[in-house]
């Protein structure tokens, strides 16, 4: 066990495994997104309530739910590199959070056109709304800290201190806002997603394993690129650019540095 | 060995230390509290003079200027102590740095979290909070602002390296401060209404005992980051 983490940590392992599982992964991604979408945006019955308005939900609650997922995720890879001194999880930490803030974004702003029709407003300082918006917060102030230093080590290390401690807090923020919500708005505006019907549930879940598929696809794409990056001195790499390019390209760029 | 001071004498010592300093530049130190009356000021000249407006208000005002005086005096914390090189010698000694952490958030909320205890009644007065109001407002800062300047302090030790530090250590601290804020302005809120507070002040002072064992830790990793 041991063993295969540190063969698999090894950024040219990665590296070529990965590069094998991507277009399987990618390709199972597209299915399954393909199949969520038609089925929730053709196949299902519109709400008797919310009418064609509901189908922004299989959008909406599949990045909502990765928006969290990815964050913890993100903590825990952070930590891991912390602790192992691992550079791979600190690849894999640094590169998920754009991903997680995208994810976040999308929706918020997903959320916001629901309740125009849903509410009456753009924006309703629903719990769960307003704890996106706060995970937002967080995710940003994760992205500037990390940018900020100009030593990568140094930058993984003290964002995995901030992302560790954000995870504690996520918790914490969400109970606060959901008791804040109750106490200011006693009526529920929540939507029942316990007694959703399956011709729902089915594209949803569809669709969420989709979604989380995506982020494995992103994640991927974005992990070979950061660790091409960075490992771009070590001789496996100039061998692999070597092979893409010849070898009068990259002497040539290798002189003009 | 034996000449080792204790843990208490060690967290004393630099207490002491960083009072004299503060008291040393005094206009430094009364920054915040100024800072923090006049945006309470602000708010009635902003809003109109009416009672019942900034009752229902003055809450919400009250502890979001606490949160961001208590915000701008944070950078002091560890600033001076890194520029001139006596925050290296301070992580050497041999107690836990755990200590370290724990003397400078105190002494910050000597300096920051205590005096607005002082103003807060006179601001709240202000802006007409009833009596049962102020007594819970000042529960709720007594509690709250010692968990201000512990989460602030992991803040501060992030970015203590850093050049441009100061904006960044707000984007990272808010929202750290949200659930304070919620707890401590619904608390002063149902006290205005009559409402009992009982459920705010204890998850406050759960929030407080949470920060006192866990935040100086991980400010403690990010001061030896820092540092490196």
């Amino acid at each position: 066990m041991w063993l295969w983490i540190h063969k698999f940590g090894s950024p040219k392992y990665f590296y070529n495994v990965s590069g094998k599982i991507l277009p399987w992964v990618a390709g199972a991604t597209a299915l399954l997104i393909v199949i969520g979408l038609y089925l929730g945006l053709f196949a299902s019955p519109a709400d008797y309530q919310q009418r064609e308005t509901v189908r922004i939900m299989y959008i909406h609650v599949p990045s909502a739910w990765n928006s969290m997922f990815i964050y913890l995720l993100m903590a825990a890879s952070a930590a891991i590199g912390l602790i192992w001194n691992i550079k791979l999880a600190d690849i894999v930490a640094a590169v998920s959070a754009p991903i997680g803030a995208s994810f976040t974004f999308i929706t918020l702003v997903t959320g916001s056109l629901w309740g125009k029709p849903m509410w009456g407003t753009w924006w309703e300082w629903d719990a769960r709304l307003t704890s996106e918006l706060i995970l937002l917060f967080l995710y940003l102030g994760y992205i500037a800290l990390q940018s900020a230093f100009e030593d990568r080590r140094l930058a993984a290390r003290a964002s995995a201190v901030l992302a560790i401690v954000g995870a504690v807090n996520v918790p914490i923020i969400y109970y606060s806002v959901q008791w804040w919500n109750t106490l200011h708005q006693p009526q529920s505006l929540g939507v029942g997603m316990s007694t959703i019907h399956p011709s729902m549930l089915w594209p949803l879940l569809i669709m969420a394993l989709g979604f989380k598929l995506l982020y494995v696809v992103i994640l991927l794409m974005r992990t070979r690129a950061e660790v091409l990056e960075r490992e771009r001195n070590n001789a496996w790499v100039q061998e692999l650019a070597q092979a893409l390019v010849g070898k009068s390209v990259i002497g040539s760029a290798n002189e003009y540095r | 060995m034996s000449e080792r001071p204790g843990i208490m004498s060690t967290l004393g010592a630099l207490i002491r230390r960083d009072l004299l300093l503060a008291l040393r530049r005094r206009a430094q130190a009364l920054n915040p509290l100024v800072f923090f009356v006049i945006v309470v000021t602000l708010f009635p000249l902003g809003l109109g003079p009416e009672p019942n407006l900034l009752q229902k208000l003055a809450p919400g005002v009250l502890w979001v200027a606490a949160l961001l005086s208590a915000m701008l005096s944070l950078e002091a914390m560890f600033h001076s102590d890194f520029e001139d090189g006596s925050l290296e010698q301070l992580l050497l000694i041999p107690q836990p740095v755990f200590i370290i952490v724990l003397a400078k958030a105190l002494t910050h909320w000597l300096l920051s979290g205590l005096p607005l205890l002082l103003l807060a009644p006179l601001l709240a007065l202000w802006l007409h909070l009833p009596g049962e109001a102020i007594l819970v407002l000042l529960i709720t800062l007594a509690l709250g602002a010692p968990v201000l300047s512990l989460i602030g302090a992991i803040g501060v030790a992030l970015t203590v390296g850093l050049r441009r530090g100061g904006v960044l250590l707000s984007l990272l601290v808010l929202p750290l401060y949200i659930p304070v804020l919620i707890m401590g302005a619904g608390a002063v809120d149902s006290a205005a209404m009559g409402l009992s507070v009982g459920a705010q002040l204890s998850i406050l002072g759960a929030l407080l005992a949470f920060a006192v064992t866990l935040a100086p830790w991980a400010a403690g990793a990010a001061l030896r980051i820092s540092v490196e």
